[in-house]
């Protein structure tokens, strides 16, 4: 049902979004590893002045298991305010919830009791698949008025194509494949767009054979995961252009537009090169009739004692770090990066996108480091910073510290645990609070993944007017 | 056509102009992406051609069948069929295929006729077209009589979308030099429901008027 006024939630340009008011909680993605219990979405208290502050105080449990639930997103978001199809009486309050090991989809509802989401639709695999020729669904967003679910691989098999399957945004049915012409493109991950450009970004990381039982080193060192984006015709549904970054680049994932949609420039983060294990951020940018990509940060390995590391990285005496998510502050000033193999949340001045400034970082678990959180000095912590989530207003960041189950394994061989934390932001601090550290025995067992904030954050919403 | 036709057609101009869906809303983001009110002032004639060429065809088809109803009944109700259908199955693929936000002015134009049909804008005029009295030059001669009805039709369209493109171009401005778009936060009631509400009332007042 329809609103008689816009959701308050949606704002027209990027410049009102960071006048929101701050997020009373958030929902984190959590999932059983072990795929023996359900896994489930935690609600999290994010109000300083509520008795729950910093704990779990609501959960879903989903009715499978073995879903393995990575990056959920709202259906409708402050584009239903862009004007080529205006949708601004609809609601902002269904989670799209991907079981990206499971291939189902999950419809949320948090309208009536936010504190414990509702399912309300469950798209099985083979729907996605018949529809869009489509499995692995991976990352949401909220398109004028479609929803827009980027998937890893095709409908049956374990091979690609990936792509983009379309939902309806009020149904919620798979309404088909995204692309028109997709021409060589074939490894999927990310995606985000211009939209008052009609220019959508890809990236790629691999096929769910090359990514479901952990990384393939063979496949690593042989440079065959994705190490291109893809530029598309958000109107006609065509790819117009690929940037290839060199085959040492592995893994090109996080994409991350500018929010000024008069901008036409956005970060890539690349998890590693297989030259010297660095990881390194790019910026895209319009170049005569079409677009250049050029890195712009480099994150060196740290070297470290062979005993300290897991058996993959043993040979190589170093710890990579691993960038595997980043994510910009809503008014397209701060890069936060996630280094999850370090232990390292880095915050970069990004005002000049192609010379961005360090500014500071904070250290949590990291492979060897395992830096403690303040609150709880004595636990040494396995995981890193991963999926970083910044306010709207920019003041607040949330970290979780699971990357995916297998690679979890991988990297952190002697569990990676369970946390959320979050980082306090002004213009010159960068500091954990030491209130707010949900972890352990708090998420039941579960690995947390992803975090999306009640009334959006930094990578759900797109805005068509600029401020 | 009465005066009271004409303000009737005026008023319904105005309520379309005032719904940012309509188009004015689509102008001004045009001209904020741009920094250019030139840009935003450019974008309304498509927009409004577009609207009158969805509300033209429905007004001139209503007027002209006004006198010829029993010729041309099955004709009309078979071209109206599939205007329909071929509308519903443009429109069923909207969401994708009018997604772009770079639009010709001729695109721009073919967004709004689309926007406007699928809304059903000329449909809500029937009270007034059906109501009105059609000029007939020659008595007895009911084919005599199409043209004519259908110029009224296509006058009254004309009268309409004067109105139209007046409050869309008012709104446009308003809230690219003065207001914001920030306004649109508490300001855009859902018109969609509203609208819904005329169109059923303008298919009742119809009845009422012709029985």
């Amino acid at each position: 049902m329809t609103r008689w006024t816009p959701d308050p939630t949606f704002y027209p340009s990027p410049s009102d979004a960071a006048g929101a008011p701050a997020e009373k909680l958030a929902y984190v993605a959590a999932f059983d590893r072990a795929a023996e219990q359900p896994d489930a979405i935690a609600v999290i208290d994010t109000d300083p002045a509520s008795a729950g502050y910093g704990t779990v105080v609501g959960w879903t449990d989903l009715p499978h298991t073995g879903d393995e639930l990575h990056h959920f997103g709202w259906n409708a978001c402050s584009s239903a305010l862009c004007p080529t199809a205006p949708h601004p009486h609809v609601e902002r309050r269904y989670l799209i919830v991907p079981g990206l090991r499971s291939s189902r989809i999950y419809v949320l509802d948090t309208k009536d009791d936010p504190r414990n989401p509702r399912l309300v639709k469950e798209i099985p695999a083979a729907e996605l698949a018949a529809k869009a020729d489509y499995s692995r669904p991976h990352t949401i967003h909220c398109g004028p008025d479609g929803i827009y679910v980027s998937a890893l691989g095709a409908g049956q098999g374990g091979d690609g194509p990936g792509g983009i399957a379309i939902l309806d945004h009020q149904t919620f049915d798979v309404r088909g494949q995204w692309e028109a012409d997709r021409g060589d493109q074939h490894l999927a991950y990310d995606f985000w767009w211009h939209l008052t450009q009609d220019v959508l970004v890809t990236s790629e990381w691999g096929t769910p054979d090359m990514i479901e039982d952990g990384i393939v080193p063979e496949l690593l060192l042989g440079r065959e995961y994705g190490h291109r984006i893809h530029f598309w015709d958000l109107a006609k549904r065509t790819l117009v252009q690929t940037v290839d970054l060199g085959d040492q680049y592995q893994m090109t994932l996080e994409l991350r537009p500018a929010h000024d949609p008069t901008a036409s420039h956005g970060f890539l983060g690349v998890v590693i090169s297989v030259e010297d294990l660095s990881a390194s951020i790019w910026v895209w940018h319009r170049s005569g009739g079409g677009f250049e990509v050029r890195k712009v940060i480099d994150i060196p390995a740290e070297p470290a004692d062979p005993a300290l590391l897991p058996p993959a990285l043993q040979p190589f005496g170093a710890v990579p770090p691993l960038v595997t998510d980043i994510d910009l502050s809503v008014d397209d000033k701060y890069l936060y990066v996630s280094c999850w193999g370090t232990g390292e949340l880095r915050r970069y001045d990004v005002s000049d996108p192609f010379h961005p400034i360090f500014l500071d970082s904070v250290h949590l678990g990291g492979i060897v480091r395992r830096t403690p959180h303040p609150a709880f000095p004595d636990e040494r912590l396995a995981g890193g910073p991963q999926m970083v989530e910044v306010s709207r207003d920019g003041e607040r960041v949330y970290v979780t510290n699971s990357l995916y189950g297998s690679w979890d394994d991988q990297f952190y061989p002697d569990g990676v645990g369970a946390w959320l934390a979050k980082v306090d932001v002004t213009d010159t601090t960068f500091t954990l609070d030491e209130r707010f550290f949900p972890h352990g025995d708090e998420f039941r067992g579960r690995r947390v993944h992803q975090t999306r904030l009640q009334g959006g954050d930094a990578s759900s919403d797109s805005y068509c007017f600029p401020s | 056509m009465t005066w009271g036709s004409y303000a009737a057609l005026v008023a319904l101009g105005a309520f379309h102009g005032l719904n940012p869906a309509m188009g004015w809303l689509f102008a001004v983001a045009r001209g904020m992406q741009e920094r250019s009110r030139a840009v935003l002032l450019r974008s309304l004639p498509p927009i409004a051609a577009g609207h009158l060429a969805s509300v033209a065809i429905v007004a001139a088809i209503i007027s002209a069948t006004r006198s010829v109803v029993a010729a041309n009944v099955v004709g009309i109700a078979g071209g109206v069929l599939l205007v329909g259908f071929g509308l519903w199955r443009l429109l069923s693929d909207r969401h994708f295929r009018w997604a772009g936000m770079r639009l010709s002015a001729a695109q721009l134009a073919g967004w709004s006729f689309l926007m406007s049909s699928a809304h059903g804008a000329g449909l809500m005029l029937l009270p007034v077209l059906a109501t009105t009295p059609v000029p007939v030059t020659h008595a007895g001669h009911a084919m005599s009589g199409s043209p004519a009805g259908a110029l009224t039709g296509l006058a009254a369209a004309g009268v309409h979308t004067i109105a139209m493109f007046t409050v869309m171009a008012a709104c446009a401005l308003l809230v690219y030099e003065f207001l914001g778009v920030k306004i649109l936060r508490r300001a855009w009631f859902n018109v969609d429901r509203l609208w819904a509400g005329v169109l059923v009332a303008a298919g009742a007042l119809t009845i009422a008027l012709t029985t």
